[in-house]
């Protein structure tokens, strides 16, 4: 009876060597998954949901528009505004920006030049289509309409 | 004449490490987003020449599916009033696969479908003639909002996706992953796509409505 030995105590270290690679996994997996904010968006961004995504393959072609309600309504009113590489612009800079982004691209690429609007769900239709018609002017007919992959609920 | 020295065993402290890559890692989640490059992709129409005239296409009024949306976000669709926009997909991908009156290629084509899309055939004399005349025209309002407007296109490339999907044998979502990165892809994307063309016209918004 009673014979439980006292087990002798220990220094207990735990090993925490492989803490900081875990940590790095998981660092490596951000760098790889994500993007450096490359621009201050100016405008609301909740973008709405579909369920037919499709990827492009070619990322490089991709130029990006922002349209929604400005965040800064002191200073920009409250209708829906364009935004493309940092500042705000009128419908009728469109074609001349179209022209800018196009530059950018090697030659052979210029004709695949992908706009991707990413517009808040609370815009209307009209300033969307005038943004459309301006696209058609500039020759920019690829359009992505950006947005999220919504659940099916069925 | 050098001493040796006792050798121990020795442990780098590895703990401040950890912290450091933490560091690094909240840096990392606070600076960047995650890249959503998915949507919706479209093709605009080339843009008016004012100086030529509108070809003059003359299309029965069948072959054309008209999906107005106004102001309210309500929906009139073949002239029917519907509230929401569930089921549409269904009735679209009906309207393409009518074969109401189809020509010789349009035989030829319904011949080379699965059986199951051949299922869904109709035959309805009111509705599409063939698949390479049926036009899907959405019209929209300049109040209508655009949430609804990216719905109803979402669920029209949906009948065509299921099309393609299923003459390819493949999932709709596998179809749809489909880069055309190499031949391989490229034939399942054409085998889909072949003599179904995704017609989807979509119509100026007029001026009623809000700005």
């Amino acid at each position: 009876m009673g014979k439980f030995g006292k087990k002798n105590k220990v220094s207990e270290n735990i090993p925490t060597s492989a803490l900081p690679d875990i940590i790095f996994m998981l660092l490596f997996f951000f760098m790889v998954t994500t993007v450096l904010r490359d621009q201050e968006i100016l405008v609301e961004q909740k973008i709405p949901q579909a369920t037919q995504l499709q990827k492009l393959q070619k990322k490089t072609l991709i130029s990006y528009m922002f349209i929604g309600k400005p965040k800064n309504v002191a200073l920009y009113g409250s209708e829906p505004r364009i935004q493309a590489n940092d500042a705000l612009m009128n419908p009728s800079d469109i074609v001349q920006w179209v022209n800018q982004e196009r530059d950018l691209l090697p030659e052979a690429d210029r004709g695949g030049i992908t706009i991707s609007l990413k517009v808040d769900k609370d815009v209307k239709m009209g300033p969307i289509s005038d943004v459309q018609t301006e696209l058609r002017e500039a020759d920019a007919r690829r359009v992505l309409y950006a947005s999220v992959g919504k659940v099916a609920n069925n | 004449m050098a001493r040796k020295k006792n050798r121990m065993v020795q442990e780098v402290n590895a703990g401040s490490m950890a912290d450091i890559a933490f560091l690094l890692l909240i840096f990392f989640l606070v600076t960047t987003t995650i890249a959503s490059d998915k949507g919706i992709l479209n093709v605009l129409p080339p843009k008016v020449d004012p100086n030529v005239p509108p070809p003059d296409i003359q299309k029965n009024e069948r072959n054309i599916y008209t999906i107005l949306v106004n102001a309210n976000d309500d929906l009139l669709v073949e002239g029917e009033y519907r509230e929401n926009a569930d089921g549409l997909d269904k009735d679209v991908k009906a309207f393409v696969l009518n074969f109401g009156a189809p020509d010789e290629e349009a035989a030829a084509l319904y011949n080379s479908l699965p059986a199951s899309l051949q299922a869904e055939a109709a035959r309805n004399p009111e509705s599409s003639d063939h698949p390479s005349e049926a036009v899907v025209s959405i019209k929209t309002n300049r109040g209508t909002s655009y949430e609804k407007y990216l719905e109803v296109l979402d669920l029209v490339k949906k009948a065509y996706f299921d099309i393609y999907a299923t003459r390819a044998n493949l999932t709709t979502d596998e179809y749809r992953a489909l880069g055309g990165k190499d031949d391989a892809e490229q034939a399942l994307i054409d085998k889909g796509k072949e003599g179904i063309a995704m017609q989807i016209s979509i119509a100026e918004p007029d001026k009623l409505g809000s700005n």
